[in-house]
């Protein structure tokens, strides 16, 4: 048996219930003595610290590498503008401007200047806090306002965790910053509600998951016995449901002032210990 | 001039492609876009009849050609995307993972051999579509790909060339989640942007952190309250502290469950008769006119 495994929790639409699925089994693995790490990959709006309330005792700035061009050594013949995919930098009149913003950090420029003329250094584009939520160990990214590019910054929280297991909230959607998230993950879950918008961006999501080769289930938030859309879909699928949280007023009601049902509403502690036996058992650890 | 209004929420599931909905339908002379490119779900309500289909190309992206690689390597070595996958088969040494793959083009530029092809992408699809309301552009990001932030900028200039050429009075805008690259994108030179957030402690996190970037960019602001009543005290404090960041509350909107009833019956809720949420939204609307409005007179 690997001693790490990594579960990641997405959803194509947003406000499914993603960080109440994951900050709840991230609680229900520590209680049951695994050694477990709460990784917050949405990095553009981190909200796992107000459920887990963790003590923060480390914090480090994420940077991406940017051109530096020293204008003594140009030579003004353009390359680096050529090369360039992302109007990052661009030679007018013999002149060369760097647009930080735009750059991917590929470092194409720096390698194609005859002269030597470009180096690199790095551009912070936002953090990673780090510490301990009682038995949890705690990690989140926090995306600088303004920034556009996440993925560097939500590799750089993938990177962290522990050699346990690991409980990645990835942001929604289906685009880049969800498939850094989730990229590399050994299972992830799929987080829908029961309406049409959430089982449209679960068909997007279950799509996208497929295409990156990991294997998946769903968890059902906001279930309501008489309405089948979500099951309908699953069982069309064939993806497997492994939790169904019914939609219950006391757990928006405690969502709502930053608790968990998990330790807040009575009668889910077993539902998230299930949820978390059997996410295991499916991902084979 | 037509005016252009993005609907955005920095958490996700508070309610945008709801309220755009009927804001569409308030708006009797509008076009529409959805800029939730990665996640859009606008149609299902507003049942676009698709006029014309486009591919959208973000970018580039690379891919080897196995009977010129010499399996040199150097690919992998300047590849800072993790994109060139080292293959334990003995068929290619080096493969191109595209979903990895940021289209720098760097490996192709420095592949001794010239085996790396460096073509443009297609990463998805825009279609310009008529509902019963006026104009749609909406888009399908292809699977797995990047490049939101292009497909929105591509929507929304769309979307004004239709609007502008109709002489249609509003553009309504549905936007992503978040605040990164999709979401700039489609705020970026807009006329004004309505947040809509949610009255919990994650809502209220994330609409701090919406309300500072529409700050960084300088765009006027209004803020929609949904389902208000979940919790009236936080309500209370998001009004406050949007007021403080000069974002003014146009609406607070009931809990009402007619909202999903409505989506899954393709409508609009302001167009099911006697429900709460329908007649919050009609005051919303007013308010945000009235408040466009004296604001153009302003400037």
């Amino acid at each position: 048996m690997s001693p790490k495994l990594t579960i990641a929790v997405a959803s194509g639409k947003g406000g499914t219930g993603k960080t109440t699925v994951s900050a709840s089994l991230s609680c229900a693995a520590a209680d049951a003595g695994y050694k477990v790490a709460y990784l917050d990959c949405d990095v553009e709006e981190p909200n796992g610290h107000l459920f887990l309330k963790p003590e923060i005792d480390c914090r480090h700035l994420v940077g991406i590498p940017v051109p530096v061009v020293d204008q003594k050594k140009c030579v003004a013949c353009g390359a680096c503008g050529q090369i360039c995919q992302y109007s990052a930098i661009v030679c007018i009149n013999k002149n060369i401007l760097t647009f930080d913003k735009m750059c991917h950090g590929c470092g194409g420029c720096a390698l194609v200047c005859p002269a030597g003329a470009i180096t690199e250094k790095s551009r912070s584009i936002g953090s990673i806090e780090g510490g301990s939520a009682g038995r949890i160990s705690f990690y989140h990214g926090n995306l600088f306002v303004g920034e556009a590019f996440s993925p560097p910054l939500i590799r750089a929280v993938r990177s962290t965790g522990c050699n346990g297991l690991n409980i990645v909230d990835a942001p929604p959607g289906t685009s880049c910053p969800v498939i850094s998230a989730i990229k590399g993950a050994d299972y992830v879950l799929l987080v829908t509600e029961p309406t049409p918008f959430g089982i449209n961006d679960l068909d997007i999501a279950a799509g996208m998951v497929k295409e990156l080769g990991i294997p998946h289930a769903v968890v059902v938030n906001r279930h309501d016995p008489d309405n089948t859309l979500a099951r309908d879909f699953c069982r069309d699928r064939g993806i497997k449901i492994l939790a169904e949280i019914p939609d219950d007023r006391r757990i928006a009601e405690a969502y709502s002032r930053g608790a968990l049902p998990y330790s807040a509403v009575p009668g889910y502690r077993e539902l998230f210990k299930e949820l978390l036996i059997s996410a295991v058992k499916e991902a084979k650890w | 001039m037509v005016k252009e209004i993005t609907v955005i929420s920095g958490k996700g599931g508070t309610g945008k492609t709801s309220l755009v909905a009927s804001l569409v339908s308030l708006a009797e002379k509008t076009a529409v876009a959805d800029c939730d490119v990665d996640a859009a779900d606008l149609h299902l309500v507003l049942n676009p009849r698709v006029e014309q289909v486009n591919d959208f190309s973000g970018g580039k992206s690379s891919a080897i050609m196995p009977d010129k690689c010499t399996g040199c390597g150097k690919c992998h070595e300047l590849c800072r995307f993790g994109a060139v996958v080292k293959n334990t088969d003995q068929k290619t040494v080096f493969t191109i993972d595209p979903i990895a793959c940021e289209g720098c083009g760097v490996c192709s530029y420095f592949c001794p051999e010239k085996a790396i092809e460096f073509k443009q992408a297609v990463n998805g699809q825009w279609f310009i579509s008529s509902t019963r309301y006026g104009p749609m552009v909406h888009a399908k990001l292809g699977i797995a790909q990047e490049n939101s932030g292009k497909l929105v900028s591509l929507v929304r200039s769309q979307v004004k060339i239709i609007a502008e050429e109709k002489g249609l009075p509003y553009i309504i805008v549905d936007g992503p989640p978040g605040i990164g690259c999709p979401v700039i994108a489609s705020i970026t030179g807009t006329d004004c942007a309505l947040i809509v957030t949610e009255p919990t402690l994650s809502g209220q996190h994330d609409l701090e952190r919406v309300v500072e970037l529409i700050n960084f960019f300088k765009i006027p602001a209004y803020l929609c309250i949904n389902k208000f009543d979940i919790n009236p005290e936080v309500s209370d404090i998001i009004e406050e502290k949007a007021l403080a960041a000069g974002v003014k509350v146009v609406g607070r909107v009931h809990y009402d469950r007619n909202v999903t009833g409505a989506q899954v019956k393709k409508l609009p809720v302001v167009e099911m008769p006697n429900t709460p949420a329908a007649a919050d939204v009609r005051t919303m609307w007013s308010n945000l006119l009235q408040e466009i409005t004296a604001a153009t007179k302003v400037s």
